[in-house]
């Protein structure tokens, strides 16, 4: 079972109360871009062993949306951080590196 | 006009708990930036409570305002009186980017009051509902089963409800399942387990 803390409401909400939204920091790609750039927005997504960042919304709560780095392999989480932001904040960043050093993630390590 | 009906007229069931239908409550759903002072005025002034912190709410009887999110309040204030208060918050909150809607038709409230009232709501929610985690004064959005719904704490043993109108009567089968005689769990307080 996952529970992760809403950073909007402060809530531990377990997964039942969350909807998932897939994978975070995804930069869009519309027209006037290029079909390969526009490909991997559409289909490209990450399928990690371990650090992972996604999105989610307290969907039977306060209904807010908020990013979420954890390990899909230990369900463990580093941290959650509100969705105002195109890429993870540093005391995640740092909080990932204590627990997992030298992990990579896209273009974020 | 014509009268104007709760979702379930007033149901009531006595089980493990009693759980009733509290009839016609005015609900007013208020969005906005909290920290506003007008926002918070509109709040405060028509149902004379203060504004409540992150996740709780200040109700007394039927009137109070609850915490919903960090943009969004639930002012709670006598059902006939929804209206005028409605457009008094209106011109309260002027040219404030803000929305004030009453809601109190879209919505069912139910009471769920005993010993055993902890035990019961705990069987339907994700929620830590024991003594030191929950208690009067906090407010919780969360789901029954399986429908969004909204509770707080009138008093150490009394549960007041919120759920949309239209899943009214799942709700009330839900809390009468939850609160049958025969369904005593004991957990949380000895009674009735």
């Amino acid at each position: 079972m996952l529970i992760l803390q809403c950073p909007y409401c402060g809530i531990d909400a377990e997964e039942t109360e969350l909807a998932p939204g897939g994978e975070a920091h995804l930069k869009r790609h519309g027209p006037g871009s290029s079909d390969e750039d526009f490909h991997d927005y559409l289909f490209a997504r990450e399928n990690p062993r371990g650090v992972h960042f996604e999105r989610w919304r307290h969907a039977n709560g306060c209904g807010k949306w908020f990013h979420a780095a954890r390990d899909t392999a230990t369900l463990e989480v580093f941290g959650t951080y509100p969705a105002q932001t195109t890429e993870p904040p540093k005391e995640i960043r740092d909080a990932i590196t204590a627990r997992r050093p030298g992990w990579r993630w896209r273009e974020f390590s | 006009m014509s009268d104007a009906v709760s979702a379930l007229k007033g149901a009531s069931f006595d089980g493990l708990v009693r759980v009733e239908e509290c009839g016609l409550q005015g609900m007013i759903t208020l969005r906005g930036d909290l920290s506003n002072r007008a926002v918070a005025k509109a709040a405060t002034s028509v149902s004379g409570q203060k504004m409540p912190g992150q996740n709780r709410a200040n109700v007394a009887g039927e009137s109070g305002i609850c915490w919903m999110s960090p943009d969004e309040l639930l002012v709670l204030v006598p059902y006939s009186e929804a209206g005028a208060a409605v457009e008094k918050m209106t011109a309260t909150l002027g040219k404030v980017h803000s929305l004030a809607v009453n809601v109190s038709d879209a919505r069912a409230v139910f009471r769920l009051s005993g010993p055993a009232a902890r035990d019961v709501l705990a069987k339907l929610c994700p929620v830590d509902l024991s003594p030191e985690a929950f208690g009067p004064g906090q407010f919780r959005r969360t789901r029954l089963a399986q429908v969004p719904a909204a509770f707080w704490m009138d008093d150490a043993e009394t549960f007041r409800i919120v759920c949309f109108r239209s899943v009214a009567q799942y709700v009330f089968d839900l809390l009468k399942a939850a609160a049958h005689p025969a369904a005593a769990v004991g957990y949380h307080t000895s009674v009735g387990g």
